[in-house]
């Protein structure tokens, strides 16, 4: 399966990630690689195989709805690039 | 003092013959003297490292000491250590300062294990050579042109050129039982679920096991002893109760029925590394084993089916780093979406941006089901595979990598390349088996392990077979000649 720009262009997207024009080729030309590895799978029949989603078919462990961690939301904002009155910083979002 | 197994250094420890200080700063003036040219640190802590080793100096006196206590050890990068960099290689959390401590890290901090630094290793985890690291490339202490295998790289070199007597590592494709085969070392990837992942910076949950690296099967499992456990903060971390993983080291092996997979020494495999993988098979007959052949005819499917939900996985792990919380922020963002993606091109390197990408695409709208739904089909098409080969043996046996080490740069380029030389350890990543990798032999004098995976929960069977291999051998006892 060979990847043009406009795919390039929508993946970038997805992933959020940028992709500059002058890496767009090569970017696609190594995805398509990696999607050409992918198609051997096709020809795989698995018509009456159940998906597997965790090694051991675990389900999810539940527990009481009780509050159990303790707040130190200083120490984690220690590590954010800006914050202000308790509050992480963005770029404004609503004019 | 670097020679000695585990069980010697905490019998000096305990008798007080040495200190945990002198232990600790013999490693440090080890790293100081070698790493530069092996570049297996991303951080050294030797502040850290010495006040730990008073502590537990001060513990052992008291008569608190436990077997691992006073020896000091090196985590790979990717396991958050309070108040030291984590950085996993990346550029994205080369800023990043953890704010707790990793599940492992707490574990062996409480046992009174120094903590000598932070290893190298490929960005994110997602490599076979350690090469894609931000730092730069960890080097091979065998062979300083060749790669030391991946992601876990550092850790591999640093047990092998005797910087660190024990190191933590982490496993989602193979990611321990290459670079201990690259790199002459023992290492174990448990069952899935043993081991918390719990501070472990995520790459692909479903597959991440963290586990020991050490020179020795025995030193593995004092280790794996020492890191296991459930943990209520890893949704799934297993409940069960943690066996002694060295209960078992010194049964005998008669009797043992290793199954050999026709299909693991086929065509790609190195001429010279199937002679090794043999000899050892041949070896472990001679304890008693007998071999019998098994079949997993579908290997060839286990690796296009990881490589697409590995990064399914991580597109949507990734995520987490937008530049708001923690990491790389771009300057000046001119909006929100401006913020996220300048953050993320900036901060990730080429594969990890490679994977992400083609994770996103493989869980799109329109592809799920060709892509993401088939691969999960063909994970428990893999699965059953052993299921049923274990019907007929005690354990697997075979080569780890088809090849020994490569050279720095030699597959940089070659993505597909690269992927397809996890054959051998993938498929017991998507089985959430537990694989062993001990030093068999050299090819071109660069090391080549055995790999012996067995059913879930035979962590304990695979230490007694290598420790019992590791008793008529002496690979695991080779070091390099320059940093003997």
């Amino acid at each position: 399966m060979s990847l043009g720009k406009t795919e390039v262009e929508y993946i970038s997207r997805l992933a959020a990630i940028e992709v500059n024009e002058s890496e767009v080729n090569d970017v696609a030309a190594k995805l398509s690689n990696i999607l050409d590895l992918f198609s051997q799978m096709q020809a795989t029949d698995t018509e009456n195989v159940s998906p597997m989603a965790h090694p051991l078919d675990q389900v999810q462990r539940l527990r009481p709805d009780v509050v159990t961690a303790v707040d130190q939301h200083e120490k984690l904002q220690s590590v954010a690039p800006k914050v202000e009155n308790d509050l992480y910083l963005v770029p404004q979002v609503i004019e | 003092m670097h020679n000695l197994t585990i069980k010697q250094m905490s019998e000096k420890l305990h008798a007080g013959e040495i200190t945990s200080v002198q232990l600790t700063q013999h490693y440090l003036d080890r790293i100081s003297q070698y790493d530069a040219e092996l570049n297996a640190f991303v951080t050294v802590t030797p502040e850290l490292a010495i006040s730990m080793a008073e502590a537990a100096d001060k513990m052992l006196a008291a008569g608190n000491g436990e077997l691992l206590t006073g020896i000091p050890i090196a985590h790979k990068d990717i396991f958050c250590t309070d108040g030291v960099k984590t950085s996993c290689s990346s550029k994205m959390l080369d800023n990043f300062i953890a704010p707790y401590d990793a599940y492992v890290v707490e574990k062996l901090k409480k046992v009174g294990m120094p903590i000598l630094g932070k290893t190298n290793m490929d960005e994110f985890a997602m490599g076979s050579t350690s090469e894609s690291s931000y730092y730069g490339p960890t080097k091979n202490p065998w062979d300083l042109n060749a790669v030391p295998g991946g992601s876990s790289g550092g850790a591999a070199a640093v047990i092998s050129a005797g910087l660190a007597p024990m190191a933590t590592g982490t496993d989602t494709g193979g990611s321990i039982r290459q670079p201990a085969s690259f790199c002459g070392i023992t290492g174990i990837k448990p069952t899935y679920g043993s081991v918390s992942r719990f501070g472990i910076v995520a790459y692909a949950s479903s597959f991440d096991q963290a586990g020991p690296m050490t020179r020795s099967a025995e030193d593995a499992a004092w280790m794996l002893n020492a890191m296991a456990g459930f943990d209520e903060r890893d949704s799934t971390s297993l409940e069960r109760e943690t066996p002694d993983f060295a209960a078992e080291l010194n049964q005998p092996l008669k009797g043992l029925k290793i199954g050999v997979p026709a299909e693991y020494f086929g065509e790609g495999l190195d001429s010279g590394v199937e002679d090794v993988v043999r000899n050892a098979i041949a070896e472990v007959e001679k304890l008693g084993a007998e071999t019998v052949e098994v079949h997993l005819p579908n290997k060839d499917l286990a690796v296009p089916s990881y490589y697409v939900l590995a990064p399914a996985e991580a597109s949507s792990n990734l995520s987490r780093f937008d530049g708001v919380r923690f990491g790389h922020r771009c300057e000046a963002p001119k909006d929100l979406e401006d913020l996220y993606k300048r953050s993320r091109s900036e901060g990730f390197g080429a594969e990890v941006k490679r994977r992400i990408m083609v994770g996103a695409y493989a869980l799109s709208a329109g592809f799920y089901d060709a892509y993401y739904l088939k691969a999960q089909k063909l994970r428990r098409m893999v699965r059953d595979d052993f299921t049923k080969a274990f019907e007929s043996c005690d354990v697997i046996m075979g080569p780890v990598a088809p090849s020994p080490a490569f050279n720095i740069g030699e597959k940089s380029d070659d993505q597909v390349s690269m992927y397809l030389s996890d054959l051998y350890t993938i498929p017991v990543n998507l089985a959430g088996l537990p694989g062993l990798s001990v030093p068999a032999g050299f090819v071109n004098n660069r090391p080549v392990g055995l790999h012996i995976v067995g059913p879930y929960f035979s962590e304990a069977k695979l230490l007694n077979i290598g420790h019992q291999y590791q008793q008529v051998t002496d690979w695991h006892k080779q070091m390099p000649e320059q940093y003997q």
